[in-house]
């Protein structure tokens, strides 16, 4: 079967690649950018990634915000697997309907509502909002799409693997740890990179529920945002947009030899 | 049922020195008794007795939603009873896990662990034996060596060709040398000409480790191939249990008949008896049909099936003498040149086909028979089956 | 019938409990303070509203509960002004984003093969970096004097600097940019799959490849351009960030009014009640995307 590009096709891919991706590259040039001014060009320098790391408040919001998602995505990676193991492995079990919706709901709800509600909780259990009501919020918000990833890849999963384990003599347990979890090992880690993603990338919910001493590096930015436009912040998008990049690339190869092999195995 | 001797002599061109189910004193390996399977208000296998002996080469034979896989997998321990009781040497097997059978499966999708290496696929089960490490490796190079596969050891699932993956399978569900081995569809994946291979591979297999084998396969000539028995199951229940032989030569009703092989079916109402052979009057043919078929208890008037093989039939442009019993008359419809065989689709003044198939013994025919003539097809009494309707 | 010892059975029932526990605490409960809090009346003292949680004194509780805030939010045009205006955004930024995004589909399902996977990942990778980053970015490029008023004076098409941020325009860019994937990648998804030779049996029998794409691309393409419509419609109806960054003082967004309700008049109970509005009017659309997943779910091999 051949598909042809038409003129139209290509136009189409050109200019939406371009819509994506010039506004970042702007962003990015313009943190070179010499003057104070954001949008005009002063000449090429590195001055603002240096002002950037003597900013002690920027440093200290980027390194709770790491330690926030790096928390919260581990936990929310463990409930999130049981939760897709629940749904695809239990059949039927009292309270599946509320359990599915409760899964689903957060992914759906707005953020404003889910950060809200989440703070009205911890008010009314007197939990000192923080770094942990942070935590626990990011951990129920990103549970789900973890729940998701891992979901689909039970779904497609051959159960006459562990069927065949079980027949040469391992237990459930076994069955799981040797067969199972090394299978969908691929879809557990891009959960759990969606979760710290989602969890690096919050505003709402960690407006709702932060407190005195855990300043997220998204509410630095809004802050400082609402007041003008910064070229330190153009800096410091630029090493996350630099770091997320080389992640991305990263699992794309990964998940490319992965996928090959699996290719291979389909033939 | 020991069938008699006349008949165990000649059914089937296969003559077997093993056949404990013949053996009223044997004792079954496996046990069936009674044994039903509901899936909510499906019956899978429906009441269901079979006793298979050790050493034998089983075959379940049946098209697809039969409960062939149900009753496999109720031997493997994935699924368990409605009713009725399982045995495995003596010993029920209620409530047992699969992980504590005796049994090992060859799945359909071979169901290999792509993330390890042919070898320790193979090592799976032995280790979860706790087998020492040298025994394991010898094991496993035991099993290597069975299924010609040693130089491949190292390789993984993903790199190897449909027939090796089988041949991994096969000897990673034999490693634990298990009671009895359960084949599901295990030839359905390779292609015609591996697969013919294959058969006589696996009967080698079998024999020389003495194991007893269950197949369940949707194929007749795999069946017929491979099995010292067969059990042909439909709706959940089995419809005959015998050699390949006799469920050829000696079908039990028309579903087998029509299942296993070609056949003609002519339909006809029973006459009477005359010196050991059955009259029966058929629309098809002119005379009553004389049908050599002794231990079928039939009463005059009865409407029965007569059941014959395609290459039981000869086709004719003569007309046969007076003595000739068994003649239809009819014209030639169609003509399939096999190569090996060639196949005439006759039609009978009725409107029926019938088909009748030819060795081609010589590379040369004079006057072949031709498209729209009008030929004879005759059969000989012997050659038929009564199917009581 | 599966032989299960007792402490097997416990340990095989943690799998769902312990999910199911976390979302019970940190989702139901909190949702069930919401709808009760949105119940109960101002105060001034901390927190701002009464009654305080005391499980106590149930009947008091209940009769302190009335729709006094809801009343306020029917009373108060504001609000029903806000609701309108949220719909209206994301409904004209979700037909915007069909409109952008079914050409980037269809040009990702018509390309080679081998290039497709490198172009799935080219429209991820942007929803990896902040979206609060990505957003910032519009507002350089649509200030008064930012850099698309540079470009396009450079060229001479306009001679005034043009106003765009802060007018509902760009807000329609903002979610137009930052939800593209989520559109783009159900419509890639259903559009790969099409059979290439679907089209060119229509061609054959004498449709034009206008009229073909209509009767044909589109109809089959049409579980992508709903999951993808509401993919996008349903987050786009509680925005905050986009609204409140790229928006004027004068776009009204529900999801906006709930925040400034909350930190800036801190009235949690009018919040909540805010909250609980929001949610109904998207009961409808998650109802019909869960619907269709479901559909979708079943109709894979």
């Amino acid at each position: 079967m051949t598909r042809r590009l038409s003129i139209f096709n290509v136009t189409s891919l050109v200019m939406g690649f371009a819509f994506l991706y010039l506004p970042i590259l702007l962003l990015v040039v313009y943190s070179f950018n010499a003057s104070r001014l954001v949008t005009v060009w002063g000449g090429f320098s590195t001055q603002w990634y240096g002002a950037l790391f003597r900013n002690q408040a920027l440093m200290e919001a980027a390194w709770v915000t790491l330690r926030i998602a790096l928390l919260s995505a581990s936990i929310a990676t463990v409930l999130g697997t049981l939760a897709a193991l629940a749904l695809t492995r239990y059949g039927r079990f009292p309270g599946r309907t509320l359990f599915t919706g409760m899964v689903y709901a957060p992914m759906v709800m707005p953020e404003v509502v889910t950060g809200l509600s989440l703070l009205l909780f911890f008010v009314a259990v007197d939990l000192d909002r923080g770094f942990w009501t942070i935590t626990l919020a990011h951990t129920t918000l990103t549970m789900c799409f973890v729940t998701v990833v891992v979901q689909a890849r039970l779904m497609t999963f051959d159960r006459s693997l562990e069927e065949a384990a079980m027949d040469l003599g391992a237990p459930p347990l076994r069955t799981f740890f040797s067969v199972t979890l090394p299978l969908i090992a691929p879809s557990i880690v891009a959960g759990f990179l969606l979760a710290f993603t989602l969890s690096l990338d919050d505003l709402v919910v960690a407006s709702f529920n932060t407190g005195p001493g855990a300043t997220t590096l998204p509410i630095k930015i809004y802050s400082q945002v609402r007041l003008g436009l910064s070229p330190e912040i153009n800096a410091a998008s630029t090493i996350l947009i630099g770091l997320v990049t080389l992640g991305v690339i990263l699992a794309t190869l990964i998940s490319k030899r992965s996928v090959l092999r699996s290719r291979r195995n389909a033939h | 049922m020991p069938p008699p001797s006349r008949q165990s002599a000649s059914v089937g061109a296969v003559r077997r020195a093993f056949a404990p189910w013949a053996d009223p004193d044997a004792k079954p390996l496996i046990r069936f008794e009674n044994v039903t399977k509901r899936f909510g208000e499906a019956v899978a296998v429906d009441h269901l007795t079979l006793d298979i002996f050790e050493g034998e080469f089983f075959c379940l034979l049946g098209p697809s939603g039969c409960g062939k896989t149900t009753l496999m997998r109720m031997l493997a321990g994935f699924e368990f009873p409605t009713e009725g009781m399982i045995t495995l040497a003596g010993q029920s097997l209620e409530g047992v896990p699969p992980y504590r059978r005796p049994v090992n499966m060859m799945f359909q999708s071979y169901a290999l662990f792509p993330h390890m290496s042919v070898e320790k696929n193979i090592a799976f089960g032995l280790r979860q034996d706790g087998l020492p490490k040298s025994e394991i490796s010898d094991r496993v190079g035991e099993m290597l060596r069975l299924v010609q596969l040693e130089k491949l050891a190292k390789r993984y699932p993903s790199q190897l060709s449909g027939g090796q993956r089988q041949r991994v399978a096969l000897a990673r569900a034999l490693a634990k040398r298990p009671k009895v081995l359960l084949l599901d569809e295990p030839l359905g994946a390779l292609d015609k000409k591996l697969r013919e291979e294959t058969q006589f591979e696996l009967m080698d297999i079998q024999h020389e480790l003495g194991m007893t084998f269950v197949v369940v396969t949707h194929d007749q000539e795999e069946a017929m191939t491979m099995a010292d028995r067969i059990a042909v199951m439909d709706h959940g229940r089995i419809v005959q249990v015998a050699t390949p032989g006799e469920i050829y030569e000696q079908p039990k009703t028309r579903f087998i008949a029509e299942f296993v092989g070609d056949v003609n079916i002519l339909e006809g109402h029973v006459q009477g008896q005359e010196s050991g052979l059955w009259h029966v009057k058929s629309p098809s043919a002119e005379m009553p049909l004389t049908i050599d078929d002794p231990d079928e208890v039939l009463h005059s008037g009865q409407a029965v099936a007569i059941a014959v093989r395609p290459e039981k039939m000869v086709v004719q442009r003569e007309k046969p003498g007076p003595e000739a019993v068994n003649v239809l008359t009819g014209e030639v419809w169609d003509i399939g040149y096999l190569g090996d065989w060639t196949v005439y689709r006759i039609r009978l003044a009725t409107g029926e086909i019938l088909r009748v198939s030819c060795a081609n013994i010589s590379r040369f025919v004079e006057s072949p028979i031709d498209w729209d003539e009008q030929v004879y097809v005759t059969f000989a009494p012997g050659a038929a089956v009564i199917l009581a309707e | 019938m599966i032989e299960r010892s007792f402490t097997k059975r416990l340990t095989s029932g943690l799998v769902p409990a312990v999910p199911y526990l976390w979302l019970g605490l940190f989702f139901l409960v909190p949702f069930l303070i919401v709808l009760k809090i949105s119940l109960s009346d101002p105060a001034i003292a901390q927190p701002p509203y009464k009654p305080v949680f005391a499980w106590s004194d149930i009947t008091g509780f209940l009769s302190a509960l009335d729709l006094e805030n809801f009343e306020l939010l029917t009373q108060d045009d504001l609000y029903f002004r806000a609701t309108l205006s949220s719909v209206r955004i994301a409904a004209i930024s979700t037909i915007l984003l069909l409109f952008v995004g079914f050409p980037i589909a269809y040009g990702m399902a018509r390309a080679p093969e081998r290039h497709r996977s490198l172009l799935v990942a080219l429209v991820i990778l942007p929803f990896w970096t902040s979206f609060l980053i990505r957003i910032y970015a519009w507002i350089a490029i649509l200030k008064p004097e930012g850099l698309l008023t540079q470009a396009l004076m450079g060229i001479g098409l306009i001679s005034d600097p043009i106003e765009i941020l802060n007018t509902e325009w760009a807000v329609y860019i903002g979610i137009v940019y930052a939800y593209l994937p989520f559109m783009v990648l159900p419509l890639y998804a259903t559009l790969e799959k099409m059979d290439d030779t679907l089209l060119e049996a229509a061609l054959d029998l004498g449709s034009t490849p206008w009229r073909s794409f209509w009767t044909i691309t589109v109809p089959l393409a049409m579980p992508g351009i709903i999951a993808g419509s509401l993919l996008c419609f349903i987050p786009a109806v509680g925005e905050f960030v986009i609204p409140d960054l790229l928006g004027g003082s004068e776009t009204l967004m529900i999801g906006r009014q709930l925040w400034s309700e909350f930190f800036s008049n801190r009235d949690w109970p009018l919040a909540s009640a805010v909250a609980i509005l929001l949610l109904i009017i998207l009961v409808v659309p998650i109802v019909i995307y869960r619907d269709v997943e479901a559909r979708r779910m079943e109709m894979r091999p």
